[in-house]
Formats: structure tokens, sequence, C-alpha cells
């Protein structure tokens, strides 16, 4: 359908240098917008561990300019080369037209030469392209969950800023998924399924050996309940709250690889935390997960209590049941 | 009205020359070539005709809030360096946040050399205005308020800056939070003035910060008026340098009506001002009227911690010239510890000043060293309080020691504070 010409040649220089299209389609990235088929060169990934968005599917593509490859740093993300681009479109089982998904928004991370730096495209209601938005837009959809239940939502695509708030470390915009220890699973491309890491090493990408600390999917019930917490944490809370992210200030850090108890939570004390504490004392009260501020900013959705603070409208049922359980085992 | 005129005049010039100002001037020349002014009235789209100017606005630029009240759903901020955020006055130009679904505060800043005026936000969902690790942050005329009241559910804070540095807080009305009216957190060089903190649990709070000026500001009906606290286990700690003077705490007799869990939830109502674990301190010169529990409290971090990096006592601590009047009337010793140890150690007759003379154990023993002593100066004739810990350890009697001559010393004023601005 379309070309795929910014990706010729010079044009992943015009990417680099802070070429920005009013259109998703202007990029070619995909050989099939609306079905969203990537153009070649462009690969989709996935994540072990992802997000929590709001129950929205995600489709997560990369694109790494020609023979350039990527850094590896224990515990944080890849270092991609400039002229990089992460892709990644939001959306929801159709429920009012007889298109299959309504798509509800891209969002494009680009490596220029200056820094990442984030746009947000939102669909028209043919999913026939997608238009660049500087201060996001609020959806009043619906979708239908796994019980088939029709779920309604105010969707929030994010602006500039609400980008920023959690795609900062120590105030430079970054990515937050792509960690060799997210990516550690097997993705579906053209020629059949591979584990992501392999097929980067063969793109040439990446080395072959990594060393990395293990991550599960905290959806598979195989794996422990303090792995699966300690992952659903990572991906969902360690964005910000990490040592130079937005949530530092009162020195709750979820990473996985924290191992400090009270700045895990554990019998800490609020601090800045005002309503949003509940009248409980604590973050986290081992063995009691009803006194525990931490799961009750998870189930709120008033905007002055709710955590995350931004990019979530619903309450995540399944995570907050693991970090349940996981509070009343510790 | 002539000589009136030439006084104003007079008056400008001076602002104009004093050097401080100067290097502001400069700059706001050199940037202003190219600035552009934003006007945005309020309209059925509010919140995307701000947000869009303050995502396109240009280093120099001034986004202006037209009169009116602006009804908003979701949190405003600003990312872009040298913007102005400017309204035509604090009681006209209003951000309104009752109907607010999404975002944790009313406007958050993350960029440096932010100047925010003459506006107020209004019943914002959780903080009104929250600057993060910004430098060269100015509220100017700036109002934050919950209208309802004092109320556990209104937000924790009105102004909000942490992790910051150059903060200036003039002119400012915040009312109503549930934490502090003005919080000033895990900052560096500040100076809070000319504001007025009414019916919040913490009027002014500094917490674990450096080189603070806290002047001119009258805090009244709160809970507590000014708190300079530090806390541990937090990315910066080990406040010091606070000057607190010049100020009207009067009738802060509000009962405690912060959610538990909260600090602050600790303070007694009925007091003028808290000073907790911080080094380098001087009082002087405020007003203190009226409050029920205790003129000025000076103690340590009293819960357990395991961080070995903080310091829980108060030292250098220096109290002179305050006025005292009608302080300890009606203390607040039925359900508050803190009230409730003020009133037994003193059989009901309140102090102005109390110290809880809580010091390491080896100073127990071995004295406090000599510069680190706290020292009252200028209030003889003010009810002071405090508790040697030798006799409360071993039980004895005379435990309390309310000879204030006994703190008697020269003062040593400590420099006022000076925002960098040559760091723009």
């Amino acid at each position: 359908m379309l070309v795929p010409s910014l990706l010729m040649g010079l044009d992943n220089t015009s990417l680099a240098n802070g070429k920005i299209f009013d259109k998703l389609s202007e990029y070619g990235f995909f050989k099939d917008l609306g079905r969203q088929i990537p153009s070649d060169g462009i690969y989709p990934y996935s994540l072990k561990s992802p997000l929590f968005s709001d129950y929205t599917e995600k489709n997560r593509f990369v694109y790494v300019p020609e023979g350039a490859s990527l850094v590896f740093h224990p515990n944080k993300v890849f270092a991609f080369p400039v002229g990089s681009v992460l892709i990644k479109t939001f959306s929801y089982e159709n429920l009012s037209s007889d298109l299959n998904r309504q798509l509800l928004e891209t969002r494009l991370l680009i490596h220029q030469a200056n820094g990442w730096h984030a746009e947000t495209y939102i669909w028209n209601s043919d999913n026939s392209d997608a238009y660049r938005s500087i201060v996001g837009a609020t959806i009043d959809t619906q979708f239908s969950n796994d019980k088939g239940d029709i779920i309604d939502v105010r969707y929030r695509a994010p602006n500039l800023n609400q980008c920023k708030e959690c795609h900062q470390l120590n105030k430079m915009l970054m990515p937050i998924g792509p960690k060799a220890r997210n990516l550690d699973k097997l993705e579906k491309y053209e020629s059949g399924y591979k584990n992501q890491l392999v097929m980067w090493h063969e793109i040439g990408w990446i080395e072959q050996q990594l060393n990395f600390i293990e991550m599960v999917n905290y959806e598979n019930a195989n794996n422990s309940i303090d792995a699966r917490a300690r992952a659903y944490l990572d991906i969902n809370c360690a964005h910000c709250h990490i040592k130079g992210g937005s949530g530092d200030t009162t020195g709750l850090y979820l990473d996985l690889a924290e191992t400090d108890k009270l700045h895990l939570g554990i019998m800490k004390k609020p601090v800045a935390t005002g309503r949003a504490s509940f009248n409980l004392r604590y973050s986290i009260v081992p063995g009691e997960s009803n006194n525990s501020i931490l799961l009750k900013r998870m189930e709120s959705l008033d905007p002055g209590i709710m955590m995350p603070e931004s990019g979530r409208a619903l309450a995540h049922t399944e995570g907050i049941e693991l970090i349940k359980r996981w509070i009343d085992q510790l | 009205m002539i000589g009136k005129n030439l006084k104003n005049l007079l008056r400008s010039l001076k602002r104009f020359l004093r050097p401080r100002n100067y290097n502001y001037l400069i700059l706001f020349a050199v940037c202003n070539l190219h600035a552009a002014l934003i006007i945005i009235e309020p309209n059925d789209n509010s919140y995307e005709s701000i947000q869009e100017a303050l995502l396109l606005a240009k280093p120099g630029d001034t986004v202006r809030l037209t009169g009116g009240t602006f009804y908003l759903e979701d949190s405003l901020s600003l990312d872009v360096p040298d913007v102005k955020i400017e309204g035509e006055g604090m009681d006209v130009s209003i951000l309104e946040f009752s109907n607010q679904k999404s975002g944790a505060q009313g406007l958050l800043v993350a960029s440096d050399n932010v100047t925010l005026q003459d506006f107020s936000v209004l019943n914002a969902k959780g903080d009104a205005i929250k600057a993060k690790g910004v430098k060269n942050i100015s509220f100017i005329r700036v109002k934050t308020e919950w209208s309802g009241g004092p109320k556990s559910t209104n937000g924790a804070y009105g102004l909000y800056p942490v992790e910051s540095e150059n903060v200036l807080i003039d002119g400012c009305v915040a009312i109503g939070a549930s934490d502090a009216g003005i919080y000033v957190g895990q900052s560096k060089n500040i100076i809070v003035k000319n504001s007025w903190a009414k019916e919040n649990v913490a009027g002014i709070e500094i917490e674990n910060s450096y080189y603070a000026d806290v002047f001119n500001n009258t805090a009244t009906e709160n809970t507590g008026g000014i708190l300079v606290f530090d806390l541990p286990d937090l990315p910066q700690q080990g406040g010091h340098d606070v000057r607190v003077f010049n100020n009207k705490i009067v009738g802060n007799n509000t009962d405690n009506f912060a959610p538990e869990g909260n600090i602050v939830g600790e303070v007694p109502s009925g007091t003028g001002i808290i000073i907790m674990a911080n080094s380098n301190i001087e009082i002087f010169n405020n007003e203190i009227v009226d409050n029920g529990t205790v003129g000025i409290a000076v103690v340590s971090y009293s819960d357990e911690h395991e961080d070995e990096n903080y310091y829980p006592h108060p030292r250098r601590v220096q109290i002179h010239n305050n006025i005292f009047k009608n302080n300890g009337r009606n203390p607040d010793y039925e359900t508050n510890e803190m009230g409730k140890i003020l009133y037994d150690i003193s059989s009901g007759k309140m102090a102005d000043i109390f110290w809880d003379g809580v010091v390491p154990f080896s100073q127990i023993l071995f004295g406090q060293p000599r510069d680190e002593r706290m020292i009252i100066s200028g209030q003889d004739n003010d009810a002071f309080i405090t508790i040697n810990p030798i006799k409360f350890m071993l039980n004895l009697d005379n435990v309390v020691i309310k000879d204030i001559s006994k703190f008697k010393g020269a003062i040593n004023s400590l420099p006022p504070v000076q925002l960098n601005e040559s760091s723009i």
C-alpha cells in the first residue's frame, strides 16, 4: 500500500534530525496501517510483563537504522542508536462497528540526535490513519472484557508532558519496556516464533551473551507469587518509583533490583501522601493487605489518590489480586 | 498625590536597581526579543487551550489567563523553561478542579526559570501546584484553596515545590490543605515571604531543606502555624539554616484534620511553631499570639528509624526577641501525644517555648557541645519549659526546668538567603 520511503537511505537521517509528520501514514512504518502490518525492516516486539493500560491491547514495533547496533546495560533499557523508533499502538476490540479493532492511539518514541522524543497520533474512526495530537485526547469508549462484560472507559491519550512523567529518568526522556529481561520471550515473526533476544542477535542488533536479572511474566501462575509481584511492581510502578524517577521524592523504590525492605515500602511511613494514606500508617504491612496503602492506591479511581497517577482510568483487577496475595503472604 | 507618586516611583527605581534583580532584568531583555504573549480566555475547552499553550510555549513566552473561571477535568503541566504563567489576579483568574478526572495535582511544573503569578488553583483533587526538581521557581501572588473549609478529603499541599533550587514564594495565599498550605520539601535556597496561610493543618512547612528564609507571613487558623521538619529515609535530609522571622502566627487552633499516617497528623492543635530535627535555626521577631497549646516547640524526631545517615535532634537553635501573647490557654492534651506531655510536665500551665530536651545518649552523659546548644535571648519574661534527660531517665523529681536564663547567650545571626539567580 504505502511506500516505506522514510526507511530508505537518507531518510532516517531526517527522523534523527527531528522530522515529524502530521499523519502516521507519512512515516511509512506500516505496509498495512489499519491492520498494523509493519514495513520491511520494522520488527514487532512484545514484553514479558507489560504495563497495565486500561485493558488495551498493545502492538509494539521497533525500527533500528540499517547496520546500527544496540548497547546492553544490565538492569536498564537497551541503548538504541540515534534514528531508532519505538512504535506502540493501543486498541480495543471494536464493539460499535464492523471493524475488528478500534485503534485508539499510536505513540512514537523517536531517538533524535539530541535525545528521545515522544509523539502521539490519534486514530480516526475507520482506522485509515492517525493524526498527530499535541494535547493528547480523551476518548470516551467501551470494550468487552474477558467475561464478555461491556466496560465504559474514559481513555486518555497522554500529552507530551504526561509521556515524560513516566518516561523520564534523571530528567531525560527514555523508553521503559525494552530491557533485556523483559524481552526474553518468544515473538511471532514472519518466519515463525523465535526468542526476541535471539532474533535481535541474528539481525545484528545485540551480542549473544547478556547477563541480566531474570524477570517472570506476572500473568503466569506457574511462577512464585514473589517473583510475579516483583515483576508487576517493576513494570507498572518502577519507571517513576526508582532513584531519579518522577516518584523518587518519597523514597519508595519498586524496581526489581531494589533489596532494601523499607524502600520497597515494607513498614514505610507515608510522606506527602495526604488523603491517599486512607488513614493507614504504612505503605505495606506484611500479611495485612487491607492495611497497606500501596494496595489501596492501586484500587482507587480517584485522581488525587490513584497510582499510577496517569495512564489509568480503570482498576487492574488481576494486578490488585496479585499484589494482595503477595502482601498477605509476606 | 504627586508626593505619593514620586514615592512610588522612587520605590520602584530602588527595586529596579537592587543587584539581585539586575541579572533577572538582563536575562529578561535577552529572552524577550522573540517572546510571545499567549492570551487564553475561559472557554468550553479550557483544558485543551491552556495545555496546548503550555506545550507549545517557547522559552521567554508568557501564557496569560484572563479573568474568569477555567473549569478543568485534567491536570495541567508545564515543561518548557523560561515561561511565565500569569493571570489577572488571584481572585480574578481561577483554575477550578472540582470536577477533576485525571492527574495527581492541579498544575505540575517540571522546567526551570518559571514564574507563576496572579491566579488561583481551586479544589484540586490532589496537590494544587507541584514543582518537582526545578531551578528558579517563583510563585507570586498565587492562591491555592480548597473552598469547603478544613477537611481531611482536601488535597495534601497547596504550593508544593520539591527537590528544587531557588524557590521564591511571595504574596501567596494558601487555604484548606490537609497537610501543608505552603510546603517546601527537599529543596535549597528558599524564600517564603508576604504570604498568608489559613485553615491548613500546617500553615507553612519547610521540610528536609537547606537555606530558607520565612518572613513577613501570616499563619492563622491552622493546626500549626509554621513547621520546620526533617524526616529520615528520604533522598535529601539533614535540614539546616532556616530563619523564621517577622511573621504573625496567630490563633492556630483548628483541630488536626490530617488523614492519619501523615507526620503532620502528630501536630497538636494550638501550635505556633515546631522545629524538628534541624540544625542552624534562628527564630526571631515573630508575633506569636493566641495559640492554644504552645508558642514554639523544639523537638527531636521520636519515631523509630534505621537510617544511619539521619540525625534526629535539633541543634544550634536560636530563639530571640519574639513577642508571645496569650498562648497555651486551651491545650490539645486529650488526643494529642505532644500536647499531653506538655500538659503533664507543666501541670497545665502551658509554656510559650518548649524544648523536649532529647539529645544523643553520649550528650546525656557528657553534655551538649557548647556550639550546638539552644540559645534563647530577649525572652526573659516568657514561660519556658524543658525536660532534664538524666532526671527523667532515672525517674527523679524536678525533671522539669523552667529557668529560661540558663539558655542565655550571644546570638550569632544567620546570613540572609540569597536566591542564586546567576545560575540561570
